[in-house]
């Protein structure tokens, strides 16, 4: 086979990845050069997004296991990165009741969201081994539970995370530059996951765990390793937000912000990339115009009441109506392809499988 | 007198938790879903609770009346419209559509009523404490104790002696062959929810009898302490709830009292540590439960 022909069969094999990313490089170049400052923040907030959903796909998506401590990764992430890059005279203010030694680090900013994943990626290592074990329910609520454990532990540790204060002082460095790249790493990461062996096994013990095991697939072993990628990417994302954000408190990564992460890969459909692209963009779309609405309601005090949690309460509509529509999701389990309109081809992944 | 009581505390306590766990153990055994807005149908009996008072001005036992009818009405339209076309599909979808339920509901309050915090007000009984062999204890501790005795007499001959009894223990064993008995799924589903509703309404009555005011996260915490005792007592059966509630409630105690002054706000992590590494030896929970499928077709 010539090499011509055979660079032409790989492009066609992984045609999804070009129809995601050059849509995002697209509007970004368009957003950057014509957009509103307002604009460029949610576009840039955007990209961050789809790094955190795609993390989350990683591993919930192909494992079918709810992860609820996702967001837990993506606080150590970005508290390990802003300890790491502020600059002691701010953390000395900012955060009084700081161990000296963590005060005194200052690392540039890269190197910083590097080791932040990293933090995050062992802490999955140690936390999550006989969190795999468990299946189902009891795995659904202990991974919860675990959520929680993360929570308590920022909101009280004030030697390190300034407690429920907020931490701020961030070095700024997330311009939509950086997003934009990240966005594409993750999605190239999440794509090259998904189709690797790991990704294949674990797929598999999503759709059958006995049937997994019975051809000699390691469930717990191949969970771990999926929720230990998924923790470094979320650990990742979490610096990536934190220097676009630069100040920041425990309550962002909670339940609130959990409900959004699932809703954007629930709506989009969590098995495939596809899914978690088309989810975030659609929620990020919504959530703004929503947003839009509740502003412009509460300012023109047309009604005698704020209309506050207006967005999220529409969100949880949308995202039932979704479900009960097509609970795969608006994608699916199946990646979108070139050419786009094609017939299905004959081997079907679970449909339902959120 | 120490130890009395502590003892009549921690059953107080263990009462009101395991009444709480049974009313999500309930809706379990049948669908096998994890009900994320249980917590929210307390909360929703709390504000039916402040209404009745506030805007009815009613007695005290209407105003209870009005808690658990509004927590059961919250529980069964759920069921109505968002369980129960999702009820065939994943168990994940389930899952996702509860928690979406809940923050739905949870926003639905905030923006209906007020973020902050609404008093309501209670019979003078549930502030009086009395004083039993010389162990100060509030009224309401008591309260709750024979109110869960008597809830659970009337629970287990409801399951044991009546036809829908039989068929929600039938259906939370095998729904299907359950069904081709001629047992309507529906029934037997809502009716599990509408239980469900009214554990909820009736321990929100002591939930929010312990702070007399109700906001719209009151729910989160019984909600997380349901999950948690269920886990540890067994899913699969009305009696791990019981057991469970109870378990939580003294580790609860036993926590409070022993650790030291520092690491009381840890106490949460303590806890769910403890939980955690319980389960990893025995992932069924303390009481073990006979055969259950796995999912509901």
């Amino acid at each position: 086979m010539s090499l011509l022909s055979r660079f032409l069969t790989w492009s066609r094999q992984h045609s999804t990845l070009a129809l995601l990313m050059i849509p995002l490089v697209l509007a970004g170049l368009a957003i950057n050069a014509f957009g509103s400052s307002l604009l460029l923040n949610i576009y840039t907030y955007f990209c961050v997004s789809l790094i955190m959903v795609l993390s989350l796909q990683m591993f919930m998506g192909n494992s079918g296991i709810l992860n609820w401590v996702h967001i837990g990764f993506v606080g150590v992430g970005a508290y390990a990165s802003a300890i790491l890059s502020t600059a002691p005279m701010v953390k000395s203010m900012g955060v009084p009741n700081m161990f000296p030694a963590l005060v005194a680090l200052n690392m540039p900013v890269i190197p910083a969201i590097m080791i932040g994943g990293l933090i995050a990626a062992v802490l999955a290592a140690i936390i999550g081994y006989p969190l795999m074990r468990l299946s189902d329910f009891v795995g659904v609520i202990t991974l919860f539970a675990t959520l929680i454990v993360f929570h308590v532990i920022m909101t009280q540790w004030d030697n390190v995370t300034n407690g429920p204060r907020t931490f701020f002082g961030v070095p700024e460095f997330t311009t939509l530059t950086v997003a934009l790249i990240g966005a594409l790493i993750a999605i190239m990461v999440a794509y090259w996951f998904r189709e690797s062996g790991l990704g294949l096994r674990l797929r598999a013990s999503r759709d059958d765990r006995y049937a997994a095991m019975s051809v000699g697939i390691d469930v717990v072993r191949v969970r771990y390793y999926g929720f230990i990628t998924s923790a470094l990417i979320a650990g990742m994302a979490g610096g990536v937000w934190a220097h676009f954000i630069t100040s920041f408190s425990p309550k962002a990564f909670y339940m609130s912000e959990m409900f959004i992460l699932l809703a954007m890969l629930v709506i989009g459909g969590s098995g495939s990339i596809s899914g978690a692209f088309m989810g975030t963009t659609f929620v990020t779309i919504a959530r703004e115009a929503l947003r839009q609405v509740e502003g412009t309601v509460n300012n023109a005090h047309v009604l005698p009441f704020d209309v506050f949690g207006l967005t999220e309460a529409v969100m949880a509509v949308l995202m039932i109506t979704i479900l009960i529509w097509r609970p795969g999701g608006v994608v699916g389990g199946q990646e979108i392809t070139w050419p786009l309109f094609k017939r299905k081809s004959p081997i079907k992944e679970v449909e339902d499988g959120v | 007198m120490m130890n009395l009581e502590f003892m009549i505390n921690t059953i107080s306590l263990g009462s009101l938790y395991a009444l709480l766990s049974l009313g999500l153990v309930l809706v379990f055994g049948i669908l096998k879903l994890v009900n994320f807005a249980y917590g929210e149908y307390l909360m929703i009996g709390g504000y039916g609770l402040y209404f009745s008072a506030t805007v009815l001005h009613a007695p005290w036992w209407a105003m209870v009346v009005f808690g658990i009818l509004a927590a059961i009405l919250t529980s069964y339209l759920s069921e109505l419209a968002a369980f129960r076309p999702v009820r065939n599909k994943s168990a994940n979808a389930l899952l996702v559509t509860s928690f979406a339920v809940s923050i739905f509901l949870q926003n639905a309050v905030l923006i209906l009523v007020s973020p902050r915090a609404r008093a309501v007000p209670l019979p003078p009984i549930f502030s009086q404490t009395v004083n039993i062999y010389g162990a100060v204890t509030p009224v309401r501790n008591l309260l709750i104790i024979g109110t869960t005795i008597s809830v659970l007499i009337l629970l287990s001959l409801l399951m044991k002696k009546t036809v829908l009894g039989l068929a929600m223990r039938a259906a939370s064993d095998k729904f299907t062959t359950t069904r081709l008995m001629g047992v309507p799924a529906n029934l037997v589903i809502s009716a599990a929810f509408v239980i469900s509703g009214l554990l909820a309404g009736i321990s929100s009555i002591f939930w929010i009898g312990r702070s007399a005011s109700v906001d719209p996260v009151t729910g989160a915490a019984p909600l997380l302490i349901a999950f948690i005792a269920t886990v540890v007592g067994g899913m699969h059966s009305p009696a791990g709830a019981v057991v469970g509630g109870f378990v939580y409630g003294l580790l609860f105690n036993v926590l409070s009292i022993t650790l030291p002054a520092s690491m009381i706000s840890y106490r949460d992590a303590f806890m769910f540590v403890i939980v955690v590494l319980f389960l990893l030896i025995r992932p069924e929970g303390i009481i073990k439960g006979g055969y259950t499928e796995e999912r509901v077709g």
